[in-house]
């Protein structure tokens, strides 16, 4: 979730929040000068520098001395008859200003997003709520993180750590869901040991996740209740330095590979060679950043999607861990009609090291308007 | 076809006033029922954008079920159990002179129908949840706002007038409401996974949308009003263009009997006629309807202040012009024409061809006739007799008046003719009696426009003495309402208090005027709290009272309300009645509240600090000496620096309440003026028709040895006697309307009833006014037979024959 993280926050929480209609969370068409515009102050916030320890649970909880931020779970499901299902459960925080206020005066922003991808259907509902009058928060201790009634609560033991083990729900219009996740690993900081670089002129997140979640539970369809089992992924992650001027969009995967092992990998686009960079989890947990140039995405062949042309076909190659796969995604239209719109859906690879995984792609624009 | 349209024409040609008659009645009658549908669309257009503000009209919403607030937690509860709701906090506040409605939304959660305003372009999202906040609103409530926030205003002029939008957190503040909502409005797509409403808030009702607004449910009397108005107006002005036209056909008959003699067959006659009259129709009916903007421009304002006053709607001042006032407009001019002219037209289709010329008075009314209309008449009054006993409601009060003013309508010429009979019988010598038979004679002509006359002015009577009533009651009602003799709002509770505390040593009494708004039994109310006072005791306007009122109302053992809230939700002493926050109580007693719009209730002022702690303790009234007001405002101005319009004596309150009581009714006097003025317009042009036509009466007369002189004098005393008859005749009908305004449309247009009070020397000067109406409506033709030339006599006896 890294970068994408980076993305959807920077594009969602910004540019939606900020300069979309307030009075009227519809949609609203980012253009890559939207995300220049963006690219630059962090005036009054604070900003992420190397050598960061994680402190938990504390960091599980807000920074709202930081911008942007986003608790982000990505979940590769299976019903018993083998029909496999994506599900997206995200909260996003955005600090209109910086300082806290009690009540409406409060100035951040919480954005919630909730998806599930099936073969054939991709529900979508989002959330907003503003912050100090309780209706979306994030409490460190007992981890609880919420939006109206979505809802990401801790029932880890009181030694394992807080996010080890999390009930998740969330409800639109037409679906819902409810899923057990259960780690059994540590979480797993990204960059320079949780300090994560996003561009060459040095825009940076704070970022750590825990990839490796079993998951259990129920999704609720227009064609009735599905029971489900899989794994997840879920994203932490704060800044307050948006993307650097240049920056358009971004692709960003989160794979698990049959073996056990795990693979973050992100390209942000800027018009020439992009920005991308990546983690390499192995099955244990251990963490090592992929170093510059040592992760190559490339776009096979492209399908329309609500007037865009998407890479769906992906190419990625990981030489040092001998990693050449292709990937597909499981429903094309897994289109995230929110208030800023994006890709985000389910992906399965064959190659070198087949898996499942999640794929995010942000900032294309519509075909008729390039 | 042309030369029988030339030939027509030169009519005109050689009788301009009679064309001006003619296109000024069209015009003029046009013109005030223009007026009148231009002033009802501006505000009806406005009611609809203030139900349409915020998506009330398309959005149901959650509301507590005994109207009060809602607590913000209640709202969070909701949401936080998958309810998409929005909170919405509205309220009125007072800016310098002005009261604005405020709006407090949340633009996160608003549903898209409620999207009032759109600040993606004009500014962030922090600037309008940020103190200070941003307030939209339209440029008029901008304009009120000028010096009186320091809050931005943006101006969005969709907005409806008299209302500002801004964030809830700043409405809660300025609304002094924390952690309070009004209402939530209910996106129209609900999750089906979340929990029903009865487990997480069961004093919630869902309320479905509100399609009409209250603004025009309550309004609609008042225009209902206006339209009966403007349609009198405009049939009076149709008297008008009846007699213009009914002359020009009588004058024109030989003319007409030539052209088809000489071949011009009856229907390409007709058809130039209905050309020519349409012609005149369209262009009396543009003059009148630009003539009608004006005037509803004119009126406009203080229409506006009527609907502020009276029922709190905001209208704006200006007018729009729409395409349908103008077809509607010209449509009725059309109409109204031919309407007009249908006797005339029938005249010419069955004129014969071939008779000789011969005089004959116009639109000869038979007795049969005037029987027939009596008896209508008749069935008209009995209709209204019972409508009066059994009838309820705005409708029945309508079907009343215009049973009531159509039957008297019908029947004025059987009580004129009644009357000039008597006249017949208790006269003496020959000329009299030729007198009051000729005025007989003469009547069938002037009917419609005394007609005119009786309606005009027994609507003057009728409107006339209902104001009047009205303003002998509000005066006597705000001597007790406004007793004590300062009236003083401090700004914030630290400066109440020291104020308070300063005037115990230098004031009689000081009197806490405090309220908190909510909902009492499904009205919009105010509720006071009332201080065990004598200045209460001795002076509050009750209606009805239990024993011992003001010392139960002290104790916390009940409520009054005012006449309103009585009236329209049938409550009366000694019901039960539930407060905001569940409160119930009793009511002891009923008090007149002239000019409130809203319900109201009053409470002991213990009972009102116990059941709202958080109610705003600002207003105070000041008892004291008359003679030492003047000091104590200065003092008070100059010890706490309070501004000059939050200090008010008296005097003040009661000049201002009756500056607005007097604009409320100006239109009214307006309307009354020119219906007046046109029924002595209509006057004037039936008898100059009459004029021309009666030589033949004339001429014998004349040769009998009478002066022209004598015979012009006696013209204008028929007409006189026609004219105090006819002003006898209004008389008790204008009372019947004014009873029928009073005691019927007033209690269902705006919530009270009014003793009726007479006023002869009102009577007297209408009277008098429609008598030299009609004095110089008869002088010209008068003036005219004095100066006839006798050849003009003879010609009469020449052409008999």
């Amino acid at each position: 979730m890294s970068a994408r993280a980076c993305v959807v926050c920077l594009c969602v929480a910004l540019v939606a929040l900020i300069f979309v209609p307030v009075f009227a969370p519809g949609v609203a068409p980012v253009s890559a000068q939207g995300f220049a515009g963006l690219g630059t102050s962090a005036e009054g916030f604070a900003l992420p520098t190397p050598g960061k320890r994680f402190s938990f649970p504390a960091d599980h909880g807000a920074h709202n001395d930081f911008r942007i931020e986003w608790w982000y779970v990505t979940a590769n499901l299976q019903a018993a008859d083998g029909t496999r299902y994506g599900v997206q459960w995200t909260l996003f925080r955005s600090a209109l200003a910086t300082g806290d206020a009690d009540g409406w005066a409060n100035p951040q922003v919480w954005m919630g997003h909730a998806a599930i991808t099936t073969p054939d259907r991709h529900h979508v509902a989002e959330r907003f709520a503003r912050g100090g009058i309780g209706q979306a928060g994030v409490t460190a201790q007992p981890f609880d993180a919420w939006i109206d009634a979505w809802r990401m609560t801790s029932r880890a033991a009181a030694t394992a750590d807080a996010l080890s083990s999390l009930d998740l729900k969330a409800a639109g219009a037409d679906f819902a869901f409810e899923l057990k996740l259960d780690a059994d690993r540590p979480l797993v900081a990204h960059g320079d040991g949780g300090y994560s670089v996003k561009s060459d002129q040095g825009q940076a997140s704070y970022y750590y996740s825990q990839p490796f979640y079993r998951v259990a539970g129920e999704l609720t369809l227009p064609g009735g209740a599905v029971a489900v089992t899989g794994q997840a992924w879920l994203d932490r992650e704060w800044s307050s330095q948006p993307l650097s001027a240049n920056q358009v969009g971004w692709d960003w995967f989160s794979l698990h590979f049959d073996g056990g092992e795990k693979l973050m990998g992100f390209r942000l686009r800027d018009g020439a060679a992009g920005f991308t960079s990546g983690t390499w989890i192995s099955a244990d947990g251990a963490a090592e950043p992929l170093a510059k140039g040592s992760i190559t995405v490339t776009p096979l062949s492209t399908a329309v999607v609500a007037k865009r042309s998407l890479p769906v076909r992906w190419r990625i190659e990981v030489p040092s861990k001998s990693v050449d796969i292709t990937t597909q995604v499981l429903n094309e239209n897994a289109w995230m009609a929110t208030a800023f719109p994006y890709w985000e859906g389910p992906i399965s690879f064959v190659g070198t090291k087949p898996g499942r995984g999640y794929l995010e792609m942000t900032g294309y624009m519509p075909i008729a308007d390039r | 076809m042309k030369t029988t349209l030339a030939a027509l024409l030169s009519h005109w040609r050689r009788h301009p006033v009679q064309l001006a008659t003619l296109l000024f009645g069209l015009s003029l009658a046009t013109a005030l029922w223009s007026a009148v549908q231009a002033i009802n669309d501006e505000a009806r257009a406005s009611y609809a954008r203030a139900a349409q503000t915020l998506g009330q009209d398309r959005l149901a919403t959650l509301v507590r079920k005994d109207g009060s607030r809602i607590d913000q937690a209640v709202y969070v509860a909701l949401r936080r159990a998958g309810w998409l709701v929005s909170p919405v906090l509205e309220g009125d506040k007072r800016f310098g002179e002005h009261r604005l409605r405020i709006f407090g939304i949340d633009p996160l959660t608003a549903p898209p129908q409620a999207q009032a305003v759109d600040v993606a372009e004009t500014g962030a999202l922090l600037n309008f949840v940020a103190p200070p906040g941003i307030f939209y609103a339209a440029g008029e409530a901008k304009t009120k706002l000028t010096g009186q926030t320091s809050t931005p205003v943006r101006v969005i002029e969709t907005i409806p007038p008299g209302v500002i939008i801004t964030d809830i957190g700043q409405a809660q503040m300025l609304l002094d409401a924390r952690l309070q909502v009004s209402r939530l409005l209910l996106w129209p797509e609900q999750s089906p996974h979340r929990t029903p409403l009865s487990e997480i808030a069961p004093d919630l009702i869902e309320r479905a949308p509100d399609e009409a607004g209250d603004l025009a449910r309550l309004t609609d009397s008042f225009h209902l009003n206006l339209t009966a108005f403007g349609f009198l107006a405009f049939a009076v002005g149709l008297f008008i263009v009846h007699s213009a036209v009914g002359l020009a056909f009588e004058q024109r008959r030989p003319m007409f009997r030539t052209l088809r003699a000489l071949g011009v067959s009856a229907r390409s006659l007709m058809a130039v006629i209905v050309v020519e009259l349409l012609s005149f129709a369209i262009v009396a009916g543009l003059v009148g309807v630009a003539l009608g903007y004006a005037l509803a421009a004119l009126l406009l304002p203080d229409v506006a202040a009527t609907l502020r006053g009276l029922y709190g709607a905001s209208v704006p001042g200006a007018i729009i012009i729409r395409p349908q006032t103008w077809a509607l407009g010209m449509a009725i001019a059309v109409v109204g024409t031919l309407i007009s002219a249908a006797q005339g037209l029938l005249g010419v289709w069955r004129l014969p061809l071939l008779a000789s010329a011969q005089p004959r008075a116009w639109a000869q009314a038979s007795r049969q006739t005037i029987a027939w209309q009596l008896i209508a008449a008749a069935a008209l009054f009995v209709a209204a007799l019972l409508i009066a006993r059994f009838g309820s409601g705005l409708t029945a009060g309508f079907v009343l008046l215009a049973s009531l003013l159509l039957g008297a309508a019908l029947a004025l010429p059987a009580i004129l003719m009644a009357g000039l009979s008597v006249g017949g019988a208790l006269s003496k010598s020959a000329m009299s009696q030729w007198f009051w038979a000729d005025a007989r004679q003469q009547l069938p002509g002037l009917s419609l426009a005394l007609t005119a006359m009786l309606l005009a002015l027994a609507a003057n009577i009728g409107v006339g003495t209902m104001v009047s009533s009205f303003r002998a009651t509000f005066v006597g009602w705000i001597d007790q309402r406004l007793a004590s003799e300062l009236y003083v709002g401090t700004r914030d509770d630290a400066e109440a208090a020291a104020v308070r505390a300063w005037l115990v040593s230098r004031s009689d009494a000081v009197l806490p005027i405090w309220n908190v708004d909510g909902e009492v039994a499904g009205q919009r109310a105010a509720i006071f709290g009332i201080a065990d006072h004598a200045t209460y005791r001795d002076n509050w306007p009750m209606l009805q009272a239990a024993p011992d009122v003001w010392a139960k109302v002290a104790r916390g053992d009940g409520a009054l309300i005012n006449e309103q809230l009585s009236r329209r939700k049938a409550l009366n002493l000694g019901d039960a009645i539930a407060l905001p926050g569940g409160y119930l109580t009793r009511i002891v007693g009923v008090y007149s509240d002239y000019g409130n719009p809203n319900a109201q209730v009053i409470i002991g002022v213990n009972t009102l600090t116990q059941l709202f702690p958080a109610v705003s303790r600002l207003r105070y009234a000041i008892r004291v000496a008359p003679e030492k007001v003047q000091r104590l405002a200065d003092d008070l101005r100059t010890t706490f620096g309070i501004p000059e319009q939050n200090i008010i004596d008296q005097t003040a309150a009661k000049n201002l309440s009756l500056q607005t009581f007097e604009r409320t009714f100006k239109v009214t006097g307006a309307l009354n003026v020119l219906t007046l003025g046109v029924a002595a317009l209509a006057m004037f042009a039936s008898l100059l028709t009459l004029a021309g036509m009666r030589l033949p009466q004339m001429a014998p007369v004349w040769a009998m040895g009478i002066t022209r002189r004598r015979l012009a004098a006696m013209e204008l005393a028929r007409s006189l006697v026609l004219a105090v008859l006819t002003a006898i005749a209004a008389l008790p009908l204008g009372l019947g309307l004014a009873w029928i305004l009073l005691a019927i449309v007033n209690v269902e247009a705006f919530g009270w009833r009014l003793p009726i009070h007479y006023f002869p020397g009102e009577w007297l000067r209408l009277a008098l006014l429609s008598v030299a109406a009609t004095a110089l409506a008869a002088a010209l033709p008068a003036w005219r037979l004095s100066r006839l030339a006798p050849s003009e006599l003879l010609k009469v006896f020449a052409n008999e024959r």
